[in-house]
């Protein structure tokens, strides 16, 4: 566990997405790096994504909006 | 006008869980409730303090909120408060942003989003404490000259923690700020500005005037690891759930029957100081049976809040959330509903208050609707009582005491058929778009036991404040609806039999009786509805007025079947018993066919489960 990555951006699934708005409230912007913490006892569902300082629980739904790139060098 | 122009009106307006009614606490001298989970303020709060300069300040507590695009209905007072949009409510002359210090990455963007609104502002960085002992240094001066206004540094915790935020709220000068005060008017919201660009402020300014060793505090990162983790996390849920009811049962018993013995021989002596008559008997059957049958349960309504209590401040509940999500999801509710209904378990209605914090608003319904199937602590009682009648005390599985596995099963009797309810709740609904969960979770905090302490204080005096209020006032009306009319001369049987309530309780019988009660059961249940507490004391009043001079545990075991018993705990699991839960109901959906809704599928689902539990009990040879 622990797999850090940097945010690319946030896609809306349609227009007036409130997820895809709250996740960039939340710091899901580009250039961010995000950490994914843990996963749910269940389907491994949901994540706990650390973004910033904060560690937030998002369904596999919602955290498939945002698109990151995957770090390559330690 | 005098008065009221020398009162200073400010809101605390923060993102969740930053410590906005801690602050108020400690300005107002007030205990509004504060625990470690976003969404636990869900209404605007008012307080007062006196200013050193003798200005009156009038304090506004508000919900957090993540952003002013509002995402649930508590996030949307808080929108309404500070632009001045809330009904009968100007916007506030100061605004006083709260940001917890070790969390500025996130708190900050909220800050410059209200800094757009052009309102008098200042920032109160809370949580210095716990932002000092994480080794994070932040240069106050620099970072109040990058937001261009006041900030301060508080510990919402520590007496005098405030001592700077008062000094500097009472610096504020509201002339000084004319330019952007419109007395009374609305405030206009900017246009949103695109979120990168507040978080590339953000980003900046921390750059600038913060260092910090690490990101996360590593205390939290080692409990995660264990406590999230698939298998052990999903142990240690289940470990502390379960031993919050063995503790209700074993550490409680000995205190309970302590004061239940106390009670009884009071009543006693009283019985025998005073002559014969009403009086006595309405002190002695009615305030001392009655009554005291129910004080006795302080004891475990205080343990159970002591877990409460404990698990709030600790910041465990959204991990839990977060390890139930999945199987809350498939049942139709989301890992978010798991605060305002564990919260039931106290009393459903502050749970169902505190749906407020669900965005989604199907999921709020469905969570309020299941929300009175979760065992609130008023049917501990009944529960207790049936329990220690009737089932045995004594030790099973080298470790668990029989009585707290009953009392266990009768709690996931509640939390399974809530989960069938919203499943069901689930597959009527015609609207299957994607439900949010999106949740934070805090940092993990040690509780203060002055704190819980003080909590346990007030809930013992709330419950002791119910005994004394509403459960004496039904007690005492039942005793007379009891006692009149006086029998015929020659009656053969108590006077309970011929009075109002004798009859009242006989009609019902004929509704009760294919499930097993018996017409003094049918009796306590009326009451019942305005408290549920009051079944039993009720009850107790019931026998002691036909004649039975044991306590009410003795007379229950002896004259009581089995199958009736359990049909009265299967009642219980179910039954709609509670009036005010209903009203609350009505309250926060501000719909009669949801209360219509609630009450009938509760009542049929009670009258059906009792009539299973008694029929299948009584081919049983129960
Ligand atoms: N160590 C420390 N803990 C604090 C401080 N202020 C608040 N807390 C804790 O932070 C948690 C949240 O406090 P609340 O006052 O309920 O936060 P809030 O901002 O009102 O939260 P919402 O009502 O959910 O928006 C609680 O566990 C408090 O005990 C502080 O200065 N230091
Ligand atoms: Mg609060």
């Amino acid at each position: 566990m622990g797999v850090s990555a940097t945010v690319f951006e946030v896609n809306d699934t349609g227009p007036k997405d409130a997820i895809a708005q709250r996740l960039r409230d939340f710091g899901f912007v580009a250039g961010e790096p995000v950490r994914l913490v843990a996963r749910g006892p269940l389907g491994a569902d949901p994540l706990l994504v650390q973004i910033g300082y904060t560690r937030f629980a998002l369904r596999r739904a919602e955290a498939a909006r945002v698109t990151v790139s995957l770090e390559t060098s330690p | 006008m005098n008065g009221t122009a020398a009162t200073l009106r400010i809101a605390l307006v923060g993102n969740p869980n930053c410590g906005k009614t801690a602050l108020f606490n400690l300005l107002t001298g007030t205990r509004q409730k504060v625990a470690n989970y976003a969404g636990v303020t869900i209404e605007r709060k008012e307080g007062h303090y006196l200013a050193p300069s003798g200005r009156n300040v009038r304090v506004l507590d508000l919900p957090g909120a993540y952003s002013l695009a509002a995402n649930s209905p508590d996030e949307a007072i808080t929108r309404d408060v500070v632009t001045g949009r809330y009904p009968g409510e100007a916007a506030p002359d100061l605004i006083v942003c709260v940001a917890d210090a070790t969390n500025l990455r996130l708190h900050l963007r909220f800050v410059l989003e209200i800094a757009r609104l052009g309102r008098p502002m200042l920032l109160a960085l809370n949580m210095m404490d716990a932002a000092k002992r994480r080794g994070i240094h932040i240069d106050v001066a620099a970072l109040a000259a990058r937001l261009g206004m006041p900030v301060v540094e508080t510990i919402a915790v520590k007496r005098g923690g405030a001592a700077g935020l008062i000094a500097q709220i009472d610096a504020f000068e509201p002339l000084a700020a004319l330019g952007a005060v419109v007395a009374g008017g609305n405030v206009h919201i900017p246009q949103a500005p695109s979120a990168p660009d507040l978080h590339a402020q953000v980003r900046v300014m921390l750059a600038e005037t913060v260092t910090m060793p690490r990101r996360t505090a590593a205390i939290d990162d080692t409990l995660d690891r264990i406590v999230l983790h698939p298998v052990f996390g999903l142990a240690i849920l289940a470990a502390i759930m379960f031993l919050i009811f063995q503790a209700v049962f074993s550490w409680a018993t000995p205190l309970h029957d302590g004061i239940d013995a106390g009670i009884q021989a009071a009543g006693a002596w009283l019985g025998s100081a005073l002559p014969d008559g009403a009086l006595r008997s309405l002190l002695v059957d009615g305030v001392f049976a009655g009554l005291g049958t129910v004080l006795a349960f302080l004891p475990q309504i205080l343990i159970l809040f002591l877990f409460i209590f404990v698990l709030e401040e600790s910041g465990y509940l959204p991990r839990a959330a977060f390890l139930l999500d999945r199987m809350m999801l498939a049942a139709g509710l989301t890992g978010r509903s798991f605060i305002p209904l564990l919260s039931s378990f106290a009393c459903a209605i502050p749970g169902i208050m505190a749906t407020r914090s669900i965005p989604d608003p199907r999921d709020r319904l469905t969570t309020i609707l299941i929300a009175p199937l979760m065992t609130c602590s008023a049917r501990l009682p009944v529960y207790a009582l049936l329990i220690a009648a009737f089932v045995p005390q004594r030790t099973v599985a080298g470790i668990f005491n029989l009585q707290g596995v009953v009392l266990f099963t009768l709690y996931l009797a509640g939390i399974v058929s809530a989960l069938l309810v919203a499943w069901t709740i689930k597959r009527l609904r015609r609207d299957k778009s994607e439900h949010a969960l999106m949740m934070e979770l805090p940092s993990y905090r040690v509780p203060h036991p002055r704190d819980i302490a003080i909590g346990l204080y007030e809930r013992g005096m709330i419950f002791i404040q119910r005994v004394g209020g509403i459960i004496l006032a039904l007690t005492v009306l039942l005793w007379f609806l009891s006692s009149f009319p006086a029998p015929p001369v020659g009656a053969s049987e108590p006077a309970i039999h011929y009075s109002l309530a004798g009859m009242i309780g006989k009609a019902l019988h004929v509704v009760f009786a294919p499930i097993g009660f018996n017409w003094q059961i049918c009796i306590a249940l009326v009451p019942g509805l305005a408290a549920r507490e009051v079944a039993v004391s009720s009850l107790a009043t019931v026998y002691a007025l036909g004649g039975n001079e044991d306590g009410l545990q003795a007379i229950v075991a002896a004259q009581w079947s089995l199958a009736t018993a359990l049909s009265l705990l299967a009642w219980y699991v179910f039954a709609p018993m509670c009036i005010s839960t209903l009203a609350t109901v009505k309250r926060e959906t501000r719909s009669w066919r949801n209360v219509v809704v609630l009450a009938g599928y509760l009542f049929g689902l009670a009258y059906f489960a009792s009539l299973a539990t008694y029929q299948i009990a009584k081919a049983l040879g129960a």
